[in-house]
């Protein structure tokens, strides 16, 4: 009971002090605010890349061509050869009669033409599809098949896959910086504010220390007032994640330019990222003023 | 029964000024005692280490069981919390009323809201202020608002009341009034420290002097006045 009085009493002051450095707490207020915006863009951007890499991992593969004159006896050198490949996830091997047959299945025009090849005169090449463990190194395994005698050629996309992975990366590892910066920002901000609150009740802690009350008396309103500074400032960010995400996916039929690119479905991703944007807004206003406790509030 | 007891006290600061040198002093329960020297001969550090603001260099200080000179500063508010402390310069709160700046060195305690009631009212009552209760302190004179303080000084019914020269700031009679309630205080049964250089107060009151001059206790007596300093 004495301690909830306590608390309760020490939260009335913090809001009692909020108040007082109306302008302070609205700039630390609003700085909050944009960093936990950004920091919600940051996540949702960072999450969204890594499922569509990941999709497009899945999709992608290397196409080995085989020489035209090659027989059943090269074709499983080749194969024994893939396989000593540690990079290799799965293979098919799909024969040139195999395609012939799968093109002219899928298109009348393929049709009339090739059904006009015999056997021999099939120009198809026979293939190997693979897909890959680690699509960072899809190059190097490319080119270690293409060593590989009998293999006419392999396809994999050139590397564009791989560019387009790494701007990702370099978007993620920006947008991580600028969070840290704003992070850091805000922090700065509010230990400022709570200094100012520290230095408006001098008396007030002068006097509080006269009369016998602990330092942790003394500190407990100032960690609740970078709490509530945390605590509002996550509404907003809150609010607009939410809703904002949510307009978005519907908007867009969750799609970003091509049904290539697919967004994270809003539930419960959404509330998972507001609950993170609570958590650090409130992490954030209190170690700030727990930091301006210690530096401002000698004891 | 013994409340404080110093031996053996040093206290040097930083700039160089020995503030105390070798101080014994041995003051029991009930006691009302006046401190009485030259500005800057020491009194006034005295009072500081008794409340812990100052550390002494060497020297033991217990007060009521606790190792003052010790005393870790985490730990100053358990020391705190037994004595209550009025300054020349009253440290009240200018925002809040009599009754609140009373009530705050309860409230922060956490004391439910009937028993700080009743004690404020009844601290406030002790030092003649019941009818400015809802006043700020700067509508106050002087006096009443060293009332004030000691109000709060008392309210927590501390063992021990410091008073680090209360009337320097007031007039002859006011002064005499601050001290006519320090006295009942002390007749409730708190021992009084008051550390002046008031002649009068010191002759009138006939209570024990201690004397300190240029940091060193130069003289203990049982009902003293200033003159015994002078001759």
């Amino acid at each position: 009971m004495k301690l909830l009085r306590m608390i309760s009493r020490d939260f009335r002051d913090a809001v009692k002090s909020v108040f007082r450095n109306i302008s302070l707490s609205m700039a630390s207020l609003s700085c909050i605010v944009i960093t936990l915006i950004l920091v919600a863009l940051a996540i949702i951007t960072s999450y969204n890349i890594n499922n569509f890499s990941k999709n497009i991992k899945n999709d992608f593969t290397i196409v080995v061509f085989l020489e035209n004159e090659i027989d059943q006896e090269g074709i499983s050198e080749v194969k024994t050869k893939i396989v000593e490949n540690k990079n290799i996830e799965e293979y098919t091997f799909q024969g040139k009669q195999d395609i012939a047959k799968e093109m002219m299945e899928s298109s009348n025009i393929y049709k009339n033409i090739m059904e006009t090849w015999s056997e021999e005169d099939n120009p198809l090449k026979d293939t190997f599809v693979i897909k890959v463990k680690d699509i960072d190194k899809i190059t190097k395994t490319a080119q270690d098949i293409e060593k590989i005698s009998g293999v006419y050629s392999v396809n994999y996309g050139e590397g564009i896959i791989e560019k387009f992975l790494k701007i990702f990366k370099m978007i993620e590892k920006a947008l991580i910086i600028v969070v840290v910066l704003f992070v850091l920002i805000t922090m700065l901000l509010i230990t400022n504010t709570i200094k100012l609150t520290i230095f408006a009740r001098k008396r007030e802690i002068e006097i509080m220390r006269l009369v016998g009350a602990s330092n942790f008396n003394i500190e407990l309103p100032f960690i609740f007032e970078g709490f509530i500074l945390g605590f509002f400032g996550s509404i907003l960010p809150v609010i607009t994640i939410i809703y904002g995400y949510t307009y978005l996916f519907d908007n867009f039929d969750g799609q970003i330019f091509s049904p290539f690119i697919k967004l994270v479905e809003p539930t419960p991703f959404v509330y998972a990222i507001a609950l993170i944007i609570l958590s650090l807004g409130i992490f954030v206003g209190m170690f700030s003023s727990f930091r301006a406790v210690k530096k401002y509030l000698k004891v | 029964m013994e409340l404080i007891s110093i031996k053996g006290v040093n206290k040097r600061y930083k700039n160089g000024v020995t503030a105390l040198c070798n101080v014994n002093l041995s003051i029991k329960t009930g006691d009302f005692v006046f401190v009485i020297g030259a500005s800057g001969s020491g009194k006034s550090t005295l009072i500081k280490l008794l409340h812990r603001e100052e550390k002494p260099d060497s020297g033991k200080i217990i007060l009521g069981g606790i190792n003052v000179s010790k005393l870790r500063n985490r730990k100053v508010y358990k020391l705190r919390r037994k004595l209550g402390i009025v300054f020349q310069d009253y440290k009240l709160l200018p925002k809040l009323t009599v009754f609140e700046n009373v009530a705050f060195a309860l409230e922060i305690f956490g004391l439910p809201k009937n028993e700080v009631r009743q004690k404020t009212i009844k601290a406030i009552e002790l030092v003649g202020l019941k009818n400015k209760a809802k006043q700020f302190p700067n509508h106050l004179s002087g006096g009443e608002q060293q009332r004030v303080a000691i109000a709060r000084a008392i309210v927590n019914e501390p063992k021990l009341l410091l008073c680090d020269e209360p009337t320097g700031n007031l007039d002859p009679e006011i002064s005499l009034e601050i001290v006519k309630v320090l006295e009942t205080i002390n007749k409730n049964g708190t021992t009084v420290i008051m550390a002046t250089h008031d002649k009068e107060i010191v002759d009138s009151m006939k209570k024990r002097v201690v004397v300190i001059e240029d940091g060193k206790l130069e003289g203990d007596y049982k009902e003293g006045t200033y003159k015994n300093e002078i001759a």
